[in-house]
């Protein structure tokens, strides 16, 4: 691979977004070429200094309520303007049903997209990658639960549940703030013999009661409400792995 | 006239304003300020209830994302001085001589990166809030703001690259920012 090339390569590699057989050949690549291994740490080093700096800025409460407590300040939605049609337009709008009679037919052929679990488990299973790059793992490292809990106290607007299963073979290494479809959550950083599980605990959304379990990326994951919180474990490890740790987590 | 009733309107509730955040965040972002991100937001949010007869299903953030960054280039083409607006070069090569350490120090401190990423072309950072801050996907980044895929990543390398550099001369812009 030329360098200019890799040059550019890398930020799909540092964001997760290469397919399998580029990440490869750009891995291939920096084993040859410092200048590109030293670009990579730069890259990373931005990401993380970004990641640090906490630069999201949330809406205001103002901003929520006015929208949100009181629906009658949402105008009136039109969606569609009833309009006269002419006997003309009326064959016009034939020929678009057909169209479109035609074009869904289609689309049935193809495979269906993502579903919002699944696009939610994506961003997770993204977020899990990321974790997985070097320095990224965890803000506070400790085995310590209660080291690991006060220090969510004042980065994020609830409090995780935290506990160390290492008694369960679930050993507790840290924990850090991230980022997964858009909003800040905890993630709470497990080991399992020699892999790592990600647990993302977040305050239970009214838009999403999603539950379940699945792969993507060659990960597994497995989603599970409780307590108020949304909890998903992503991991390599095998699924009757995730389902075990879920159960320590104590029901209140 | 069809006019979208109350199970409409819960559903736009229920599946476009969780998304209120990010629209937010995008919005304060491109305005540099928080005082016009509630305005625009809010219009914002206006605007995509108007239309919310188009949405059918998929990827709701990215959809309202989309409304977000064109108010707000609606509103910056309003409101700002068309100096403002002057095309960036991008053909600019960023310094190359950044050491990782020094660079994470610089970088960790919240007013220095603020400022450098308020330096740059909206364009630059858009795309740079999108992937650092709202974690899009590049497919998500190519639907909110309206470019072939393809490009996705290269943009992002010449956005990450002008961030570096901003970084690397603070203060000798904030002559820029104050508008």
């Amino acid at each position: 691979m030329p360098c200019d090339q890799a040059q550019t390569q890398l930020h799909g590699y540092l964001d997760g977004e290469l397919d399998a057989l580029s990440a490869a050949s750009f891995e291939k690549h920096l084993e040859t070429c410092p200048d590109c291994k030293q670009s990579l740490a730069v890259e990373e080093a931005l990401h993380q200094s970004i990641q640090k700096a906490n630069l999201y800025e949330r809406a205001p409460e103002s901003l929520r309520k006015s929208l949100l407590g009181n629906p009658q300040q949402l105008p009136a939605v039109r969606s569609f303007p009833a309009t006269r049609f002419s006997p003309g337009r009326w064959l016009a709008v034939a020929a678009v049903l057909l169209l479109a009679v035609f074009i869904g037919w289609r689309q049935l052929q193809l495979p269906r997209g993502p579903s919002d679990a699944q696009l939610m488990a994506a961003s997770f299973v993204d977020a899990h990658l990321r974790s997985l790059q070097p320095g990224h793992l965890t803000d506070v490292e400790s085995t310590d639960q209660h080291t690991v809990k006060p220090w969510f106290d004042g980065r994020i607007d609830f409090a995780p549940p935290v506990r160390d299963f290492a008694n369960e073979g679930f050993p507790l290494i840290g924990g850090r703030l991230d980022v997964a479809g858009g909003r800040t959550v905890a993630a709470l950083v497990y080991a399992r013999r020699k892999h790592i599980i990600n647990v993302f605990v977040e305050k239970a959304q009214p838009d999403s009661h999603w539950n379940g379990a699945g792969e993507a990326q060659g990960y597994h994951w497995l989603a599970w409400q409780q307590n108020g919180f949304s909890f998903c474990a992503v991991s390599d490890v095998a699924p009757t792995d995730l389902a075990q740790l879920q159960q320590l987590f104590p029901a209140q | 006239m069809n006019v979208l009733e109350g199970e409409d309107r819960s559903r736009f509730e229920a599946t476009i304003l969780p998304h209120l955040d990010a629209a937010f965040n995008l919005a304060r972002w491109l305005l540099r300020n928080r005082t016009d991100a509630e305005d625009v937001t809010q219009d914002a949010i206006f605007r995509a209830f108007r239309a919310f007869g188009t949405y059918r299903s998929g990827n709701a953030r990215a959809w309202l994302l989309q409304i977000v960054r064109n108010t707000c280039f609606t509103w910056l083409r309003q409101n700002r001085m068309a100096a403002e607006f002057m095309e960036f070069d991008e053909t600019t090569m960023p310094q190359e001589s950044e050491n990782p350490e020094t660079l994470a120090m610089a970088g960790s401190d919240r007013e220095q990166l603020t400022r450098a990423l308020e330096t740059l072309p909206d364009s630059f950072r858009e795309i740079l809030v999108l992937r650092e801050l709202e974690g899009c996907s590049y497919k998500e980044i190519a639907e909110i703001t309206s470019r072939p895929i393809g490009t996705v990543m290269s943009a992002l390398a010449r956005a990450r690259a002008q961030l570096r550099n901003s970084l690397s001369q603070p203060a000798s812009k904030e002559a820029r920012r104050a508008v």
